[in-house]
């Protein structure tokens, strides 16, 4: 490996026959700047016209590419200023690699060709994309559906196996992450409370407090966010994987669904396993608790259980229960459906994995706005 | 055919017999694995229709087009095993769901099936275990599990070494000769071409149509297309004279 050094300066020289001789001088190795053509544009138009360009490179040492793209430069201003371009005057090697540079014509009849689309034109595509974006969430859905349908009837073409297997990964697999978080936010939402019930001498409530917001609310919803940066994640990458090594094709041509196959047992094992992960979920969220007020605020721990129990009705239970199956419905649709959408390159896989969580994350955020107004409407 | 706006090929008409191999050949972007996937019923053409012993395929009923899909037999460039089954699973998984054998019988099938494909004692691997052409191979006795009338193959050779290109156009022959199947292959590499295709045709990228078709070593002989011949010669020289490489 050589240092770089800097470009030699030009030499030019007029000849009798009006060529116009341009010496090549050293090592042209620096990849920081090249000569500017202006220089040789500049040179040529002093002193009449010249009616050819040669090189003289018998002082020419090592050279690299950037020598090749000042030559063909040079090229270019002897096309523009219709100067005959002496390239046999360069060492072979080097001419050959310009001839070589300059032999292959741009093949047009294989590719799109890429045009700059009017404002209107934009405007059109996006709704278009709009459009079909949504077309294909419906279209996900109707089929899973049918799906549901078809496996009512015990048609459903799954393995048993891969259901099991699903559960596996988003069920006990999950379960270290999901207890942390719980963990922490029960720690969370009882420090926050103790600080100021405390002030009121209404500390015991804390267990009220910490109950009733996990078990309604943060359980279910930090669970879901949980398994779609995780679980979703991975069905979307999973599928989105399948795609681009065409195992998705392999089960159209032989008539499988794919839906059948792969997005049903990842449902079943959401739908399966949400509710026990959620129940999990809010009795850590509720040890949280019980350890703050029990360190912070000396409450008995026969007193903490005997309010949250109080605090916690069946049905405040049971809502959050069946908030937590459904986000695990939207996390496992979510991640099928990017997954399935996914393109057939290695980075439509990432985009995949991405578009899922963050599609997976919007909707459990708005469905639990949407759960909150239908509980505040049905006295929930 | 056409994504969009972007017409890919048009006016393609051609006749695939019963028991021949039929090569679609052209060079890179030119529509043959778009034409494929039409064939396949993976991608609905955007005008005309693909026939099958006389019946159109996209014209008729789902229904009738999921039984249709039962006599194909697809090849993937990849391979396309599905990777969290076993080689045996992935061959007897379209017997599990398309026939009422027993457990016994369908593992029985598949083992010959991949026996038929020199697999034998690989029932158990996974495919991240075997070759890239061991994959292709037990692709092939994945396509084979449901006894199809015809295969379709997409770039069997893409990323085979020479002589696992040349043992897998052999046992294509094999097959072709003892199951009485009809295949299709879409491929650019000349030496598969020169041996097993019966009929080809040529898709050009430049006039987006058929360019040439027939059987391929009368191309390379006969033809006059200067792109035909420059395709079949690897433009190595037009003008020499061409000998077509010996029948394996």
């Amino acid at each position: 490996m050589s240092e770089a050094t800097p470009v030699s300066p030009l030499t030019f020289r007029r000849e009798a026959d009006g060529c116009f001789r341009l010496a090549l001088s050293g090592d042209w190795l620096d990849r920081a700047h090249l000569p500017s053509i202006e220089i040789v544009a500049a040179e040529l138009a002093k002193g009449g016209t010249a009616t050819a360009l040669a090189f003289d490179t018998t002082g020419l040492g090592r050279w690299n590419s950037g020598l090749i793209v000042f030559i063909l430069r040079c090229a270019d201003l002897c096309q523009s200023q219709r100067i005959e371009f002496r390239v046999e005057t360069l060492p072979t090697s080097l001419g050959r690699l310009i001839a070589l540079s300059q032999a292959v014509p741009e093949r047009a009849d294989a590719a799109i060709t890429l045009e700059q689309p009017q404002f209107l034109q934009k405007v059109g595509e996006s709704a278009q994309g709009v459009w079909s974006g949504g077309m294909g969430i419906a279209s996900f859905l109707g089929e899973n559906i049918l799906t549901l349908g078809r496996m009512a009837r015990g048609q459903a073409q799954f393995r048993g196996q891969d259901v099991l297997l699903a559960m596996q990964e988003c069920g006990p697999q999950a379960l270290g992450i999901v207890a942390l978080i719980n963990f922490l936010i029960g720690l969370i939402m009882a420090f926050v409370g103790a600080t100021g019930l405390a002030r009121f001498g209404a500390g015991v409530y804390v267990a009220d407090l910490v109950a009733i917001a996990s078990v309604r609310e943060m359980g279910c919803i930090m669970t879901g966010i949980i398994l779609c940066g995780r679980t979703g994640a991975a069905f979307a990458a999973q599928l989105g994987t399948m795609k681009v090594s065409q195992e998705i094709e392999a089960f159209q041509t032989f008539g499988i669904s794919p839906i059948d196959f792969l997005v049903l047992p990842r449902i079943l094992a959401m739908v399966a396993m949400m509710p026990l992960l959620c129940l999990f979920a809010d009795l850590i969220a509720i040890l949280g608790g019980f350890l703050v007020a029990a360190s912070m605020l000396h409450i008995d721990p026969g007193l903490y259980m005997h309010r949250t129990l109080d605090a916690v009705s069946l049905t405040t239970f049971l809502l959050g229960i069946c908030k937590g199956t459904f986000f695990g419905v939207v996390v496992a649709l979510t991640g099928c459906l990017r997954g399935m959408q996914c393109g057939t390159n290695a980075a439509a896989v990432g985009q995949a994995t991405t578009s899922a969580v963050v599609t997976g994350i919007t909707t459990i955020v708005a469905a639990d706005g949407v759960f909150a107004v239908l509980c505040n409407a049905l006295k929930i | 055919m056409s994504y969009g706006s972007f017409v890919v090929m048009r006016d393609i008409n051609a006749r695939v017999k019963r028991g021949e191999v039929f090569i679609i050949m052209g060079g890179s972007g030119c529509g043959k694995s778009t034409l494929l996937r039409e064939m396949i019923g993976l991608k609905e053409p955007t005008r005309g229709d693909i026939y099958y012993d006389g019946s159109p395929f996209w014209a008729s009923p789902p229904e009738d087009r999921q039984k249709r899909l039962r006599s194909f037999g697809v090849l993937f460039q990849s391979g396309a095993l599905w990777s969290s089954m076993t080689l045996a699973e992935n061959v007897g998984l379209p017997l599990g769901e398309y026939t009422e054998l027993p457990e016994s019988d369908i593992a029985e099938i598949a083992r010959l099936k991949l026996a038929l494909v020199g697999l034998k004692g690989f029932e158990d691997y996974y495919p991240s275990q075997i070759s890239g052409g061991m994959n292709k191979r037990a692709g092939l006795a994945r396509a084979l599990a449901l006894d199809p009338d015809i295969l379709f193959f997409d770039e069997p050779s893409a990323g085979l070494d020479p002589i696992s290109s040349r043992n897998l156009d052999r046992l294509i022959l094999e097959l072709r000769d003892s199951l009485g199947a009809t295949f299709v292959v879409v491929t650019h590499e000349l030496a598969s071409i020169f041996t097993i295709g019966d009929h080809a045709i040529f898709l050009d990228a430049g006039t987006r149509s058929v360019r040439a078709q027939g059987h391929p070593r009368e191309l390379l002989l006969r033809s006059t297309d200067p792109v035909v011949r420059e395709f079949l010669t690897r433009g190595d020289s037009v003008s020499q004279p061409v000998v077509p490489p010996p029948v394996i």
